[in-house]
C-alpha cells in the first residue's frame, strides 16, 4: 500500500501574541537527527523547541538502512520495538559481476544477536514513530510549518527569525542545533559553505512496490546484462516496498531520466513488469562537509554538517551518531557540570568521523563509477580475480558498509585488554543475565567493574558484574578483571586491569573537560 | 627501509623470459589487463603496507 502522507499539526506558536521565554534549546528541522536529538535531550531532562518547515513527512524512502549502533540509540530513545516490528532485518550481501555472483558476505556474526546488523525501514516510517514519541514528550514543543529565517548570535546566545501561516516571530535560544538537511537552511543563513568533492556520476534511486520472494538481502551488481556497463543494487523495504539503484553514467540528464517512460523500463530489466512505482530520484555522488561543526552558539549535525553518497549506512546512521555525540556533552554544559570546552570535543570527535566517512564513501564511489582508464582498469582487473580468488573479494568495493567510528584518544588503556573495546570505542553489547549489558549503562557515565570493586568516592554509578564467557570475550581477553568509564553516549572513554583511585578520578575530569 | 632492492630473486633471466612470454600474443589492452591483474596478486602476497608504499615510490621514480 502506498504510504499516506498525512499534513502534520500546526497550531500559532506563543512568540506570534507576545514574547517567548528565552528556550535553552532550538532544534531546526525535524529529520530523523532533529527528532532524535530533541529526544536525547529530553531523556537527559533537557527542554527544546523543534523548528520544521515542512507541513507532511518528506516524500520517498530516503535513508533506509539503520546500523545496530542506530538501533540501540532507538532503544534508549524508546522507539526500538516500534521500529523493528516494521523493519526489515539483514545481515546478507551478495555481489556479482556480469550475470554471475562472484561472492557473498554475512555480518550476523558480528552482533551479539539483540539486534541485526542491519535493519531497513523507509525513512518517513522512522519519521512517523519519531514524531509520535517527540508529541508526546513534555518537554519537546515540535512546530511544523514555522521556516528560520534569520540567525544572529553573540557570545552568550542565538536570536532566531521565524515565519509561520500566520506571520513571522522571534525566539531566543541558548544554543540552536542545526538537523536541517543536505540544503540546511541555517548554514546558508549563515553564510556557510561545504568543503569537498562533486562526482559528476549519475544514479538513479527508485522505490517500487512489488509482491515478490526475493529475499532480505543487499545485492548488487557491477556491470549485469540487464543495466550493462553500470552498477545496480537492489535491496528490501518494509511494505513489500523494494529499493532500486542504478548507476546512470556521467553523461546523464537527471531532468530526463527521471521521466517515469525512462525509469519504468530500466526497472522492469531488473525486476519484470509486475510493479509499481512509488518515488525517483537522480543523485551525484558527493564528499564535502563543513570546516567546522560548532559555530559558538550553532552546531550542526547530520546532513547539514556533512554529505555522503548514499551507498553505505553512513548518512542518516552518521546524523545519530552526531546526536549521542552531542547529547549527553551538551546537557552537561547546559546544567553547569561542564564547562563550554567540552563541546569542541564534539567538533573534533565527529570532524575524525567525517572525514572517515568522506574517505571511505571517495574509495567506493571510485571503485563503483571508476574514471575512463588505469582505474577503471584495476577497478575491473579485480572483479576478475574475484571469481577465483578470495583475497580479490576484499578488495571489491560496493560500499563499505558504517561501522562506529573509534575516536582519537590518549585515555588510560591496557594492551592486554580486547582492541574492539579499546578507548574511543563504542563499547560493544553483551548480554548479561536475562539482559543486555548496555541497558544498564547510563543515562550518566558508568564505571563497569568486571570482576572487581571500584574505588570508592568517584561519584559516578559503578555496575559490578562477574564475567561470563561472552562478556569475557569482548571485554577482558586474558585478563582477569578490568575497570571500564563508558561515557553517556556508551563510548569507551578509559580502562584499567589494576585501577588506582587517583588515575580513574583523573579520567573521569578529563572526560568531562573533553580531552583528547 | 623494508622493501629489498639487492638481488633477490634466483634465475631472474628465466623469470624475466617467462614475464614477456606471458604477454605474447596479447593486445594492449590485455597486456595491461595481465599487468593490473599480476600486480594485485603480487601485492597480496607481499602482504606488507608499507613494503608497497616504498615499492609505488621506487616506482615512480622517488
Amino acid at each position: 500500500m502506498p504510504y499516506d502522507y498525512k499534513p502534520l499539526p500546526y497550531s500559532a506558536p506563543p512568540g506570534l501574541s507576545g514574547p517567548e521565554p528565552r528556550h535553552r534549546v532550538v532544534v531546526v528541522g525535524a529529520g530523523p537527527v532533529g527528532l532524535a536529538m530533541a529526544l536525547d535531550l529530553a531523556r537527559l531532562g533537557i527542554a527544546s523547541v523543534v523548528l520544521e518547515d515542512k507541513s507532511s513527512v518528506m516524500v520517498g524512502s530516503r535513508a533506509i538502512v539503520w546500523s545496530e549502533r542506530s538501533l540501540q540509540l532507538f532503544a534508549r530513545l524508546g522507539i526500538v520495538d516500534q521500529v523493528m516490528a516494521r523493519a526489515v532485518p539483514w545481515s546478507i550481501g551478495r555481489i556479482s559481476h556480469g550475470d554471475d555472483e562472484i561472492f557473498s558476505f554475512d555480518m550476523a556474526g558480528t552482533t551479539t544477536g539483540r539486534f541485526p546488523p542491519f535493519a531497513n525501514l523507509q525513512q518517513y516510517h522512522i519519521e512517523d514513530i519519531l514524531i509520535a514519541r517527540a508529541l508526546a514528550e513534555p518537554l519537546i514543543d515540535l512546530r511544523f510549518r514555522n521556516r528560520l529565517t534569520g540567525v544572529d548570535q553573540d557570545g552568550t546566545g542565538v536570536e532566531l527569525s521565524v515565519k509561520t501561516p500566520d506571520g513571522p516571530y522571534k525566539l531566543s535560544a541558548d544554543y540552536l542545533l542545526a538537523c536541517d538537511g543536505a540544503r540546511s537552511l541555517t548554514r546558508a543563513l549563515m553564510d556557510l559553505d561545504f568543503e569537498g568533492e562533486f562526482y559528476e556520476e549519475r544514479f538513479l534511486v527508485a522505490d517500487i512496490e512489488m509482491e515478490a520472494d526475493f529475499p532480505a538481502e543487499r545485492w548488487f551488481w557491477f556491470d549485469p546484462s540487464f543495466h550493462s556497463g553500470q552498477s545496480a543494487m537492489l535491496m528490501p523495504q518494509a511494505d513489500n516496498v523494494y529499493r532500486i539503484d542504478l548507476q546512470l553514467g556521467r553523461l546523464a540528464n537527471a531532468g530526463e531520466e527521471a521521466r517515469p517512460e525512462r525509469v519504468i523500463p530500466r526497472i522492469q530489466a531488473v525486476v519484470g513488469p509486475d510493479f509499481d512505482l512509488e518515488w525517483v530520484s537522480i543523485y551525484t555522488f558527493q564528499s564535502r562537509r563543513l570546516a567546522e561543526f560548532v559555530h559558538g552558539r550553532v552546531i550542526f549535525l547530520g546532513d547539514a554538517a556533512h554529505l555522503v553518497p548514499p551507498f553505505s549506512a553512513r548518512g542518516a546512521n552518521g546524523g545519530l551518531r552526531d546526536v549521542e555525540n552531542l547529547g549527553w556533552k551538551l546537557a552537561a554544559v547546559l546544567e553547569g557540570r561542564a564547562d563550554e570546552r567540552l563541546l569542541d570535543s564534539y567538533n573534533r570527535e565527529r570532524v575524525q568521523a567525517a572525514d572517515e566517512n568522506l574517505r571511505d564513501s571517495a574509495r567506493a564511489a571510485s571503485f563503483i563509477s571508476p574514471a575512463p582508464g588505469v582505474e577503471r582498469l584495476f577497478r575491473d582487473q579485480v572483479l576478475t580475480l574475484a571469481r577465483e580468488t578470495a583475497f580479490a573479494r576484499e578488495w571489491v568495493n560496493a560500499g563499505r558498509l558504517a561501522v562506529p567510528c573509534i575516536y582519537a584518544t590518549g585515555a588510560p588503556d591496557d594492551p592486554r585488554l580486547p582492541d574492539e573495546a579499546r578507548p574511543g570505542a563504542a563499547a560493544p553489547e553483551a548480554r548479561i543475565g536475562n539482559g543486555w549489558l548496555l541497558d544498564q549503562i547510563g543515562p550518566g557515565p558508568t564505571l563497569l567493574a568486571i570482576n572487581c570493586t571500584a574505588p570508592d568516592g568517584l561519584q559516578i554509578p559503578t555496575l559490578s558484574v562477574r564475567a561470563d564467557p561472552a562478556l569475557r570475550a569482548r571485554y577482558l581477553g586474558d585478563a582477569e578483571r578490568a575497570l571500564y568509564l563508558i561515557r553517556p553516549d556508551l563510548v569507551v572513554a578509559a580502562r584499567w586491569v589494576t585501577a588506582e583511585p587517583r588515575a580513574v578520578s583523573a579520567a573521569i575530569r578529563a572526560m568531562w573537560e573533553g580531552r583528547e | 627501509m623494508k622493501l629489498i632492492t639487492d638481488p633477490n630473486l634466483p634465475d631472474h633471466d628465466g623469470f624475466f623470459a617467462e614475464l614477456l612470454a606471458a604477454h605474447r600474443g596479447l593486445s594492449d589492452a590485455e597486456s595491461q589487463a595481465l599487468n593490473a591483474r599480476l600486480i594485485l596478486i603480487l601485492a597480496n602476497h607481499v602482504g606488507d603496507r608499507e613494503t608497497l608504499t616504498e615499492a609505488l615510490d621506487l616506482a615512480r621514480g622517488r
